[in-house]
C-alpha cells in the first residue's frame, strides 16, 4: 500500500487545480459552493483514507519505504529527486494533516458559507494540505523546503484572505517576513548539511551524521531550530501568530493551531538523531521553548478577544513542545502535537462557530435597522452562550479538559510525559536549567488551565452580556443560535478525540508499577522508537509517581480557583482584581511584554528611515542616473551606426570586402 | 544495394524534393492553391516523422561514398530544418491570404530551399556543402521577393541576390584553395592536413567569410536589416531560423571534422566576430522603431551568441550551439509568427511598435504567446532562451574566453530593453486609434501555442535534449546539463 504514497500528496493539488482554474475561469461554477466545498472536502478525506490504509498496513518495526517519483533537480554533483517517504513518524503526521485537514475542510463548508470568495478559499486551504503533506512525506530537505515555503505562501494567501482590510493584509505580510527570517537560518542550515554531507536526502544524512565535526552539528542544529522558531512561532519569532489570527478561523484552526506551526517540532524530531549529538543545542532549544511556554501563557491570561487566548496559548503549547524536544522527549513532543492538533482545532473551531453566532446577531440587528457595532470576538460581550449553543459548549468544554490535563483527557498524559522529560534531563548534564525549566513548565502548566477555564466560564456560563453592555442590543439573544451540523459533527469529533486521543500514550509504568510485569502499553512509544532518538527515562517509579501527582494537583487546584473567579459574570471582577494584585507585571502581559514596540522601534523605523533618506536618494540619483547614462550613450552610438545603413548595395559590398580583410588577417596572423 | 540503403538514411530529404516536385506540378496544372497547400503539408508531415525517427535511432555514418553524413549533428540539423519547415508553411499559408497574395509557387520553393538546407546540413564533402548552400540560397532569393509587387521586397530580393552571388565567390575560391592546399574536398581528409601554407590559410578564411555572410555575422550581415524587412513575415521567419540553423550545423561539422588544425586562429577570429556581431545587433536593435526590423538585428545579435559557442570551440561549445539553434528556431519563428498575426490584419505599416500599443489586450492570447517569445528571446529563465545562452557562455567560460563572456552577457542584458519595450506598448500603451483585430484560424494559433509549450518544456528540462547532443561528440559533454 506504501506505494500509493504519491496520490496522499497528488489528490489535494487535483483538488486545489480543480477547484482553482474552473474558480477563476468560469461565473457559474463559483456560484455551485457545495459542489466546490465537497470536491475540496473529499481531496482531502481520500488521502486520508489512503494514509490509513498504508498506516494499518505497518507495523512498528516495518522499515522506511521510499516512493522515488522522478529526479527533480540535477546539476553537477548535486541531485535532488522528488520522493515521498513513509515511516511511523511521516505517516502519523500526514494522519494528522488529513484527518484534522478534512473535518477542518467539512467546518469551513459551514462557515464560509456567505463568502464571495468560496472557490478561492477552498483551492487555498487545499493548495495548503499539498504543500503540508510534501512537508512532512518528503524524502530529502529540498522536498521537505519546498512544502515548508509552500505551507508559509497558503499561510499568507488565508490570513490576508480578506485582504480588503488592511490591518489583514498586515497580519498576512508581518506572518511572511517574519516566516522568511527563520527560512533563511533554515536555507544556510541546508547548505552546511550539503556541504558536510553531499546529499540532503534524509537516509544520506541521518547515516552519516559522523561527517559532522561537533561544531558543524551544533550550528546545523541552531540553524534549524531558528528555522522552526519562525515556523512554530517560538521567541523571538513568535509575534506574527496572534496577528495571524486576522484570518478566517478554520484557518486559524487548521494552519496556526494544527499542522503548520508543529512543522518545526516534526523537522526537529526528524533530526533528533543530530539533535542528541550537541546537548548545548538541545539546551537551547529547551530553554527558548520554555520561555515561550510561560510568556505566552501570562499574556493569554490578560486578552479578551477569545481568538487571540487561543493564538497565544497555542504559541504556549509550542514552547511546550519544544521544552520537549530539548529536554530529548522527542516522541513526548509528537504525542503533544497530536493530542494538541485534536483540542485545539476543536477549540479553534468553537471559538469560529461562536464568533459565527455572535456575527448573526450583529447581522440581524442591523437588519432590524439598528446600528449596533461591537467586536464579536470579545468575550466580555459573551456569557451564557451554553444555553443557546449546546454542541459549541460541550464540546468546547471537553477540550479545555483536555489542554489543562485533567486525568483521562488526552492532554493530561501527553503534558505530563512532557513534564516527566523535562525532570528527567535535569539528572544529566546543566541540571540546574533543567530543573528550572521543569519549574517553569509546572508554572505555565497551572496557568494553562487557569486561562482556559477563564475563558470557557466567561464565554459559556453566566448571562449573555452584549444586551446590557451595548446600547440597541436589547434582547439580541434571541438571534443567537447553534451552529449548523456541518459544523457541530467536526466538532463532536475533535471533540472526541480530545477525550480519547491520551490513550495511544498511557505510560508504561501506570501498569509496571502494580503488575511487575514488563508489558508495553504505551503505544505511540513502541510505534516511534525506531525513528528517534529518545532519550531513557531514568526517573524511578517513585518519582515518576510523585510527578504525576504533581500534574493533576496543578491542574485541578487552577481549575478550582478559576471555577471561582469566572464562573457567574465575575469575570471582570475577578480580572481587575488579578490587575490589581499583581500591578505593574500585569501591564507588562498585557502589554504583550512590548515586544511589537520593541521589533518596531529596533529594526522596523530605523530601516524605514535609511531606506527613505539614504537608500532612495542613491537609487534615485545613483543607480537610476547611471542606468540612464548607459542607455542614452547606447542609443546614440545606435543611431550613429544606422547611418552607415544606407540601404545602397555597393556600400554594402565595400564592408563585406573590409569584413574578408579582417577575417584574412586574423586567421594569418 | 548502397545505394538505396544510402536513400533509406536520406529519407526526409528525398521526400522533399518529391514533394516539392510534386507540387510544383500541381501548381503547373491549375490545382486549388488550398489543395497544394494541403499536399506540401502532407510531405512534410511525413519527412517531420521520418526526421523525428532519425534523430532518436539514425547510427552515425556517411552515405553516398562519404559525400554526405547521417546520424547525430546531421539528424538534429535535419530535424530543426524540417519541423521549422513544417511551421512555417503552416503561418506563411495563413500569412498569405491574409496579405492578399496568395502565390501558390512559395510552396515547392519552401519545399527545394528545405532540401538545400537539409543537403547543407548533412554534407560531409565541400562540394555537397556547396550544392546544398547553392540550393538553398537560390530559393531563398526566389522566396524574398515572392510578392512580385511589392517594390520593397522585390529590392531586398535582388540586394540579396547580389551580394549573395559575391558571397557565393568567395566561397568557391575558398574551396579551390583549400583543395589546392590538401587535395581533397572531403572534410575528414583535409582535416588530416596539418602542413600551414599560404594556401590553405587562404581558404580556411575564405570559407569562414561565406558562412559569415550566409549567418549574417557582422560585418557581413548588412543585407539583414533590409531583407528581413522586405520579406514576407513568415519567410523572414524562415530566413532567420532554418538557414542559419542548416548553414550552422555545417559548420559545426566543418569546424570539428575539417578545421581542427586551426582550431586556435579560428577561435580568436571567431571571439573578434563575435563581439562586433553582438554589440552591433543589440546597440542597433535598440534604436529601431520597426518590430520586424528589430528582430532582424535581434537575430543578428543572436548569432554573436552561437558564435561565442563556436569559438569555444569544445565538445561543449558545439553541443551548446546546437541546442541554442534548436531554443532559437522555437522562439524566433514563434515571434515571427505573432508578427505576422499582428501584419495580416493591417498593411505593413502595422510594424511600427507605436501601432503595438493596447493590441496585449485585444487578443489576450496572442499576447500572452508574443510575450512569452520575446521573454525567451531575451533570455529570461525558465525559457529555452535562457539555457540556450547559459550554455554557450558556460562552454566559453570553460575554454577560457572570460573577456568574451563578460561582453556576451552585458550585450544579452541589454537586449532585454528592446524585447521589454514591445511588452510595454503591448499591455501599457493606450492604442491611439481602434484597432479591430480578427480571431486568429484556429490552426495558426495552435502552432504557436506548440511552439511556446516547447520553449517553455525545454526551459525547464533541458536535459534530455543536451544529453542527446552531447553524445553527438565524443560523449564528455554531459557534465553541462544544468
Amino acid at each position: 500500500m506504501a506505494e500509493y504514497v504519491w496520490l496522499i500528496v497528488l489528490i489535494p493539488l487535483i483538488g486545489f487545480l480543480i477547484n482553482g482554474i474552473g474558480g477563476l475561469s468560469s461565473e457559474a461554477y463559483r456560484k455551485q459552493k457545495t459542489l466546490i466545498g465537497t470536491i475540496a472536502t473529499i481531496s482531502v478525506f481520500i488521502p486520508f483514507l489512503i494514509a490509513l490504509q498504508i498506516f494499518f498496513g505497518m507495523g512498528a518495526d516495518s522499515e522506511p519505504y521510499v516512493a522515488r517519483l522522478f529526479t527533480w533537480i540535477e546539476a553537477g554533483s548535486f541531485s535532488s529527486e522528488v520522493a515521498y517517504r513513509v515511516d511511523q513518524l511521516s505517516i502519523i503526521m500526514a494522519l494528522v494533516v488529513t484527518g484534522v485537514g478534512a473535518l477542518i475542510h467539512l467546518y469551513s463548508m459551514g462557515y464560509m458559507k456567505d463568502d464571495e470568495g468560496y472557490w478561492k478559499f477552498f483551492a487555498y486551504l487545499n493548495l495548503f494540505i499539498f504543500a503540508m503533506l510534501n512537508l512532512v512525506l518528503g524524502n530529502n530537505l529540498i522536498l521537505l523546503f519546498l512544502g515548508w515555503e509552500g505551507v508559509g505562501v497558503c499561510s499568507y494567501l488565508l490570513i490576508g484572505y480578506w485582504y480588503g482590510d488592511m490591518a489583514k493584509s498586515d497580519a498576512a505580510k508581518k506572518a511572511f517576513v517574519f516566516n522568511r527570517v527563520g527560512d533563511f537560518a533554515f536555507l544556510v542550515a541546508m547548505f552546511l548539511v550539503f556541504r558536510a554531507v553531499g546529499s540532503l536526502d534524509f537516509d544520506i544524512i541521518l547515516n552519516n551524521l559522523s561527517a559532522f565535526t561537533p561544531e558543524i552539528t551544533f550550528w546545523v542544529a541552531v540553524l534549524m531550530f531558528i528555522g522552526a522558531t519562525g515556523k512554530s512561532a517560538q521567541i523571538p519569532l513568535f509575534v506574527w501568530l496572534p496577528d495571524a489570527m486576522a484570518g478566517p478561523t478554520p484557518v486559524s484552526a487548521l494552519i496556526h493551531a494544527a499542522t503548520m506551526v508543529t512543522s518545526g517540532i516534526y523537522l526537529i524530531s526528524r533530526f533528533s538523531s543530530m539533535y542528541v549529538l550537541t546537548p548545548e543545542a538541545m539546551l537551547i532549544v529547551a530553554i527558548i521553548g520554555g520561555l515561550t511556554a510561560i510568556v505566552a501563557a501570562t499574556i493569554a491570561i490578560t486578552q479578551y478577544d477569545i481568538k487571540k487566548v487561543l493564538a497565544y496559548s497555542t504559541v504556549s503549547q509550542l514552547g511546550f513542545m519544544f521544552l520537549a524536544l530539548g529536554s530529548g522527549g522527542f516522541i513526548a513532543a509528537m504525542f503533544h502535537v497530536v493530542t494538541h492538533a485534536f483540542f485545539k482545532a476543536c477549540l479553534f473551531l468553537g471559538s469560529g462557530s461562536v464568533i459565527h453566532a455572535m456575527h448573526h446577531v450583529e447581522h440581524e440587528l442591523e437588519h432590524e435597522g439598528k446600528d449596533v457595532h461591537f467586536d464579536p470576538q470579545d468575550m466580555r460581550y459573551m456569557g451564557g452562550l451554553k444555553k443557546y449553543m449546546p454542541s459549541t459548549y460541550w464540546t468546547f468544554l471537553l477540550s479545555t479538559f483536555a489542554i489543562a490535563g485533567i486525568p483521562v483527557f488526552s492532554g493530561f498524559f501527553s503534558k505530563d510525559e512532557i513534564l516527566a522529560f523535562v525532570f528527567n534531563a535535569g539528572m544529566g548534564e546543566y541540571s540546574y536549567i533543567y530543573f528550572a525549566l521543569w519549574g517553569m513548565a509546572v508554572l505555565t502548566a497551572f496557568l494553562t488551565a487557569y486561562y482556559m477555564f477563564r475563558l470557557t466560564l466567561t464565554t459559556f456560563h453566566g448571562t449573555f452580556k452584549l444586551p446590557s453592555k451595548v446600547k440597541g442590543a436589547e434582547d439580541s439573544e434571541k438571534y443567537l443560535h447553534e451552529s449548523p451540523s456541518t459544523m457541530t459533527i467536526p466538532l463532536w469529533i475533535l471533540g472526541g478525540l480530545a477525550v480519547i486521543g491520551g490513550f495511544m500514550g498511557v505510560p508504561d509504568f501506570f501498569v509496571t508499577t502494580f503488575t511487575s510485569s514488563d508489558i508495553k502499553i504505551n503505544w505511540l512509544h513502541a510505534w516511534l522508537d525506531g525513528v528517534t532518538s529518545d532519550s531513557a527515562l531514568v526517573l524511578s517509579y517513585g518519582t515518576k509517581w510523585i510527578l504525576v501527582a504533581i500534574a493533576i494537583l496543578i491542574a485541578v487546584f487552577a481549575t478550582v480557583l478559576a471555577y471561582r473567579n469566572y464562573d457567574n459574570d465575575k469575570g471582570e471582577a475577578s480580572d481587575a482584581a488579578l490587575e490589581k494584585r499583581f500591578g505593574s507585571l500585569y501591564q507588562v502581559w498585557s502589554d504583550k511584554y512590548k515586544i511589537d514596540e520593541i521589533y518596531d522601534a529596533s529594526i522596523i523605523q530605523p530601516t524605514f528611515k535609511l531606506s527613505d533618506r539614504v537608500l532612495a536618494v542613491f537609487d534615485m540619483k545613483i543607480v537610476d542616473g547611471f542606468v540612464n547614462a548607459v542607455g542614452g550613450t547606447v542609443r546614440f552610438f545606435g543611431s550613429l551606426l544606422r547611418f552607415v545603413q544606407t540601404g545602397v548595395v555597393q556600400t554594402y559590398a565595400l564592408v563585406f570586402i573590409i569584413g574578408v580583410i579582417l577575417v584574412l588577417s586574423l586567421i594569418i596572423f | 544495394m548502397e545505394i538505396l540503403n544510402d536513400l533509406l538514411n536520406y529519407l526526409p530529404a528525398a521526400i522533399v524534393a518529391v514533394g516539392g516536385l510534386v507540387v510544383m506540378m500541381m501548381d503547373g496544372y491549375k490545382a486549388k492553391s488550398r489543395l497544394i497547400y494541403q499536399t506540401t503539408m502532407f510531405f512534410l508531415a511525413g519527412a517531420l516523422v521520418i526526421a523525428t525517427y532519425d534523430l532518436l535511432y539514425q547510427e552515425v555514418g556517411t552515405l553516398f561514398s562519404d559525400m554526405a553524413a547521417s546520424g547525430s549533428t546531421a539528424a538534429f540539423g535535419t530535424f530543426i530544418v524540417v519541423f521549422g519547415t513544417f511551421f512555417t508553411v503552416i503561418l506563411t499559408h495563413d500569412y498569405l491570404i491574409g496579405v492578399k497574395h496568395n502565390y501558390p509557387q512559395v510552396y515547392p520553393l519552401l519545399m527545394f530551399c528545405t532540401v538545400g538546407m537539409i543537403v547543407l546540413a548533412t554534407a560531409n564533402d565541400l562540394v555537397t556543402v556547396f550544392i546544398g548552400l547553392e540550393t538553398m540560397s537560390i530559393s531563398l532569393y526566389a522566396l524574398a521577393g515572392i510578392i512580385r509587387d511589392k517594390q520593397l521586397g522585390v529590392e531586398s530580393a535582388l540586394k540579396y541576390f547580389i551580394l549573395g552571388a559575391f558571397s557565393t565567390g568567395f566561397f568557391l575560391y575558398g574551396i579551390a584553395l583549400l583543395y589546392g592546399a590538401t587535395g581533397s574536398t572531403n572534410l575528414s581528409e583535409i582535416g588530416a592536413y596539418t602542413d600551414g601554407s599560404m594556401i590553405y590559410w587562404g581558404g580556411v578564411s575564405m570559407l569562414l567569410v561565406a558562412f559569415f555572410f550566409k549567418i549574417s555575422a557582422v560585418p557581413f550581415h548588412m543585407w539583414t536589416p533590409d531583407v528581413y524587412t522586405g520579406s514576407p513575415t513568415t519567410i523572414t521567419a524562415y530566413m532567420s531560423t532554418a538557414s542559419k540553423t542548416a548553414a550552422i550545423v555545417a559548420l559545426v561539422l566543418i569546424l570539428e571534422r575539417a578545421l581542427p588544425y586551426a582550431a586556435d586562429q579560428i577561435t580568436s577570429t571567431m571571439a573578434i566576430i563575435a563581439i562586433m556581431t553582438m554589440v552591433l545587433g543589440n546597440t542597433v536593435a535598440m534604436v529601431q522603431d520597426n518590430v520586424k526590423r528589430m528582430l532582424a538585428y535581434s537575430s543578428i545579435a543572436h548569432v554573436g551568441y552561437l558564435l561565442v559557442g563556436l569559438a569555444a570551440g569544445t565538445d561543449l561549445g558545439f553541443t551548446a550551439v546546437l541546442y541554442y539553434l534548436l531554443a532559437y528556431s522555437l522562439m524566433n519563428i514563434g515571434a515571427f509568427g505573432v508578427v505576422a498575426y499582428y501584419e495580416k490584419n493591417h498593411d505593413v505599416h502595422f510594424n511600427n511598435i507605436e501601432s503595438y500599443a493596447g493590441l496585449g489586450y485585444k487578443q489576450p492570447l496572442m499576447g500572452i504567446l508574443l510575450s512569452v517569445f520575446l521573454l525567451s528571446l531575451a533570455g529570461i529563465p525558465p525559457l529555452a532562451g535562457f539555457i540556450g545562452k547559459y550554455l554557450v557562455f558556460a562552454a566559453a567560460v570553460e575554454a577560457g574566453l572570460i573577456n568574451l563572456v563578460i561582453i556576451g552577457v552585458l550585450a544579452s542584458a541589454a537586449s532585454a530593453y528592446f524585447y521589454l519595450r514591445v511588452m510595454v506598448y503591448l499591455y501599457f500603451k493606450e492604442s491611439k486609434e481602434p484597432v479591430k483585430l480578427m480571431k486568429p484560424l484556429r490552426v495558426y494559433s495552435f502552432s504557436l501555442v506548440v511552439l511556446a509549450v516547447l520553449t517553455l518544456y525545454f526551459g525547464i528540462l533541458p536535459a534530455g535534449i543536451t544529453e542527446l547532443i552531447a553524445s553527438y561528440f565524443s560523449g564528455n559533454g554531459l557534465a553541462i546539463v544544468p
